[in-house]
Parts: C-alpha cells; sequence; structure tokens
C-alpha cells in the first residue's frame, strides 16, 4: 500500500512563499485562493518573541471529515490516501469547509482574477467547472498520476512531485510514500521529532512538521 | 486549541442562511411533534401540519439559496450512509410523506409515524452541527439536547397558539411546552458553560448575552405568559400565548442564529512544538 504525505521542516521554512506562488501558477487557483499557505506566527511577549513559518494547506486527513460530511459523494478517498473532489457532483454546500479543522478549503462563487480582466495565461487555465464548488489541494495528484505511469518516483523525481515541494528554496517541503519504510518521508520522521496539527481530533492527517532533531 | 497559533476567525461558508435552517427547520419539525403530542384531531391539529411543513419547507429553500450549484441539489441525496446532510434531506422528505398522510388519515400509528420523523429531522439538524469538527462551538455533543429541546419548544408554542386560535385549548400542550421550555434552559446552560470558555473574545461573549435572553424572556416570562394563558378567557388567552409564543421562539431562534453565525469560530492553528534555531 501506499499513503502519500508531505512534510514541512519548520527549521528551514524562511516564509518566503515560493510555494504559494507555484501553488496558484500550478492550479490557477484565483485571488484570496490559496491551497498551499505560508503562515507567518509570532509566538510569545517581546522580548522573547519567536517567528515561525507554516506551511499548510489540505492535510489528505486519512480519516478526513470533510469526506464523512459531504452530501454529494464528491469528497472522496484515493486508495493512495490523497483526498479529492469531483466538481461535477459537488453541490456546494460547504459543509466539507465547516467541518475541516485546517481551514483547507475554499468555494469561489464568480470568475474572479488577479487584475479584474484574466491574463492570456489566466484565460487558459480558467475553468467554469471549480466555480460555486468546493476546492483544496490536491497534493497535485494530475502530476503524480502521470508521473508513475512514466516509471517516475514521486517526491523523488520533480515531474512527479507536487508543484509546491519542486519549488521550495529551502528544501522545507518533502513529499512521499509513508508506507515505504525506505523512502525519502520515512527516513525524514525516523531521523527528526515531529509533530501533525490537531492530532487530538483524530483525522490522522498526511502532514508532518518536523522542528527538532532526534 | 492549545499550544502556539494564530487566532481562530469566524467561519464565513454559512450564513445566515444556513442559519435559517435551524431556525425554521427546528420551529417545524418541533410543531409537527408538538402536534402529533399535544394536538387532539381538529382544525388545529389540521393547520399546524401544512404550517410545520411550510417552515421546515422555508428552511431547507435558505440553504438552497446558498448552495453554490443550486441546480445541482439533488445530489445532496447520495451519502446516505455518513453525511447527516443527506440523513437530514431523506428526513425531510419522509416527514412531508407522513404529515400528508396523516393530514388525510389520521391514526395512532399516523402520529407515532409523524412524531417519529419530526424528531429525526430534528436530529438530523442536531447531528449537522455535531459533525462539523472544525468549528469548537459546533461539534460540542452538548449542543444536540438544546437544538432538540428548542425545537420541541418552539413547536410546542406554535401547537398552543394554534390550539387557543381554534378554541380547543389543549393542557398536554400546555405541559409540553412547560417541560421544553425548562429543558432547553438547562441545556443552553450546559452547553455555554462548556463551550464558551474555550472561544474567549467576541464569541463567548456572544454566547454569554444570549443567557439571559433565553432566560428571562424565552423561558420566564414565556412561561407567566402561557400560565396566565391557560387560566385567562379566550381573547386574553389568545393575546398572552401570542406574546409567549413570541418570546419563547424568538429567543430560540436568537441562539441558534448566534450558535451558527456569531459563536463559530473555526479551530485556527496550533504548533505543540517550535521549530529550534541555530545549535543545540
Ligand atoms: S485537511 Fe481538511 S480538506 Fe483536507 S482531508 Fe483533512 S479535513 Fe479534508
Ligand atoms: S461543498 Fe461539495 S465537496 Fe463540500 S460537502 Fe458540499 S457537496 Fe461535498
Amino acid at each position: 500500500m501506499t499513503r502519500w504525505v508531505m512534510i514541512a521542516d519548520l527549521r528551514r521554512c524562511v516564509g518566503c512563499q515560493t510555494c504559494t506562488a507555484a501553488c496558484k501558477h500550478t492550479n490557477a487557483t484565483p485571488p484570496e485562493v490559496q491551497w498551499r499557505r505560508v503562515l507567518d506566527m509570532e509566538v510569545g511577549e517581546y522580548p522573547e518573541v519567536k517567528r515561525v513559518f507554516v506551511p499548510v494547506g489540505c492535510m489528505h486527513c486519512a480519516d478526513p471529515p470533510c469526506m464523512h460530511v459531504c452530501p454529494s459523494t464528491a469528497t472522496r478517498q484515493r486508495a493512495d490516501g490523497i483526498v479529492t473532489i469531483d466538481y461535477d457532483l459537488c453541490i456546494g454546500c460547504a459543509y466539507c469547509a465547516v467541518a475541516c479543522p485546517y481551514q483547507a478549503r475554499y468555494k469561489t462563487d464568480k470568475a474572479e482574477f488577479a487584475y479584474g480582466e484574466p491574463m492570456e495565461s489566466e484565460k487558459k487555465q480558467f475553468d467554469p467547472k471549480r466555480l460555486g464548488v468546493a476546492t483544496k489541494c490536491t497534493f497535485c495528484s494530475d502530476r503524480i498520476d502521470a508521473g508513475l505511469a512514466k516509471g517516475l518516483k514521486p517526491g523523488v523525481d520533480p515531474e512527479a512531485s507536487p508543484a509546491c515541494v519542486n519549488s521550495c528554496i529551502a528544501q522545507a517541503l518533502h513529499f512521499g510514500d509513508i508506507e515505504d519504510k525506505a523512502s525519502n518521508v520515512s527516513q525524514l520522521l525516523a531521523e527528526n521529532q515531529f509533530f501533525r496539527m490537531h492530532e487530538e481530533l483524530g483525522t490522522d492527517p498526511g502532514f508532518y512538521y518536523l522542528w527538532d532533531k532526534k | 486549541m492549545s499550544g502556539f497559533g494564530p487566532k481562530p476567525w469566524i467561519q464565513q461558508h454559512w450564513d445566515w442562511r444556513a442559519a435559517a435552517n435551524f431556525v425554521f427547520g427546528g420551529a417545524g419539525s418541533g410543531l409537527i411533534l408538538a402536534a402529533a403530542l399535544a394536538l387532539p384531531l381538529g382544525p388545529a391539529r389540521a393547520v399546524s401540519l401544512p404550517l410545520g411543513l411550510a417552515l421546515v419547507a422555508l428552511g431547507l429553500t435558505c440553504v438552497w439559496l446558498e448552495i453554490g450549484r443550486p441546480l445541482r441539489a439533488l445530489h445532496v441525496l447520495l451519502n446516505a450512509r455518513t453525511s447527516w446532510m443527506t440523513r437530514e434531506a431523506f428526513a425531510g422528505i419522509a416527514l412531508f410523506g407522513v404529515t400528508v398522510a396523516a393530514f388525510f388519515r389520521p391514526g395512532d400509528w399516523m402520529e407515532i409515524a409523524l412524531g417519529f420523523f419530526a424528531l429525526l429531522f430534528a436530529w438530523c439538524q442536531a447531528m449537522i452541527l455535531r459533525a462539523s469538527k472544525g468549528i469548537p462551538a459546533w461539534r460540542e455533543p452538548k449542543v444536540i439536547p438544546f437544538i432538540l429541546a428548542t425545537a420541541l419548544g418552539e413547536g410546542a408554542a406554535l401547537a398552543i397558539v394554534l390550539a387557543l386560535a381554534y378554541n380547543m385549548p389543549s393542557p398536554l400542550a400546555y405541559g409540553l411546552f412547560a417541560l421544553a421550555v425548562l429543558a432547553r434552559a438547562a441545556a443552553w446552560m450546559v452547553y455555554v458553560a462548556s463551550v464558551a470558555p474555550k472561544l474567549g473574545g467576541a464569541p463567548q461573549a456572544a454566547l454569554v448575552a444570549v443567557t439571559p435572553v433565553l432566560l428571562w424572556i424565552g423561558t420566564f416570562a414565556a412561561l407567566a405568559l402561557v400560565a396566565l394563558a391557560a387560566a385567562l378567557p379566550r381573547h386574553f388567552a389568545m393575546l398572552l400565548a401570542l406574546g409567549a409564543a413570541a418570546a419563547a421562539i424568538g429567543a430560540g431562534w436568537h441562539a441558534k442564529r448566534t450558535i451558527v453565525t456569531r459563536a463559530s469560530l473555526n479551530q485556527g492553528f496550533a504548533l505543540p512544538n517550535l521549530p529550534t534555531r541555530g545549535a543545540r
């Protein structure tokens, strides 16, 4: 079995948001929609203040509340753990958006473009199917599938890896199969201390944060 | 919500239209339930059934106005296996069928079926909130008794008014109303005590501010008015019952609207550990 997961090394992320830009470029998300966001968090009180940059987005939970609540079965889970949305089934009720504890889902009712009128690139990538329905990070499943079909290894071969991971200037983002004990992500998790967000909610998220070595 | 993280914010996905479904759907299913439990056969009961259905339909219409793809609304029926929204839709359909049947062919079994499906509809609404894991004020299990009790209280209030309007005062409806609004007050206190401190700020204040309205207006004033109505001649009674119903229903609606649109902070983000910096 395969379960694709992502890792963000919080020690490495510098908050440059290149991943956010790469995701927007690849997936043509409209303004205000960021499937890959980077939070800029200030923690503590002066003079003991720390700043942390935290990449977030859909965690592709193993037990996804968004899927359980979805009345149309638009939200589903693939055998490799990726949580998907069928834009043809979705009714845009946004129940998934309030069920998701990671604020990962968006709904855009009208076509919107960065500068009002669509630019050439926006025209090319515009997909009316995405209006009035839920959207979120796909883990670039189309890139993964196309890469696998060519015999490439997601997380290792850029052509088969999510755009955000490829773009990261600090190699803070990693992607791979957690079920494969020899994979890049399994190695990183074996060597480092990590946590997952809101684990107490029982969603079993597929997004790991490294914060220290072991 | 422990650890470090930017503050949660009020969810922006469900607005007054979603709240209206809980408001009208609760009152409508509550009225049908109250009619099944407390109204004898006759014109008051005959009016209460279509009125209850109309309220349920109004609530569902409000949701329909909110969804992004209204023409695909029937897809809502596709996930009865796990989605309480699908189950609410099926419960609504069943409630419509049974209510129409009970309207034309009343009988003991019909009353049981009416009560069952009205309760089921209200239960589904409560579970829709409960299953929303991203919103701490909704996923709290203690929201369930409140949603059920307020539905019954609002429905019983309407049943009293209808019974009086048709000159068929129903002692059972009075009793049901008193029981329901007292249970609602208790359920609210338990819910708020459990949820409000976890929210903090304006959402906590919004929930806490509902308490006096729900207790003094929606419970005690409404009970006093209903007690007077039970004792006075019909024309006075009607006015008092209308006042009681407005108080009880208004307070319930205010509480539901607050839960859905003003206390609905999302989960936010939190880090249980901060990254180490530099050499260790
Ligand atoms: S992060 Fe949210 S949208 Fe993604 S799978 Fe989990 S619950 Fe669903
Ligand atoms: S918005 Fe679409 S994907 Fe989300 S719960 Fe509704 S039907 Fe399902």
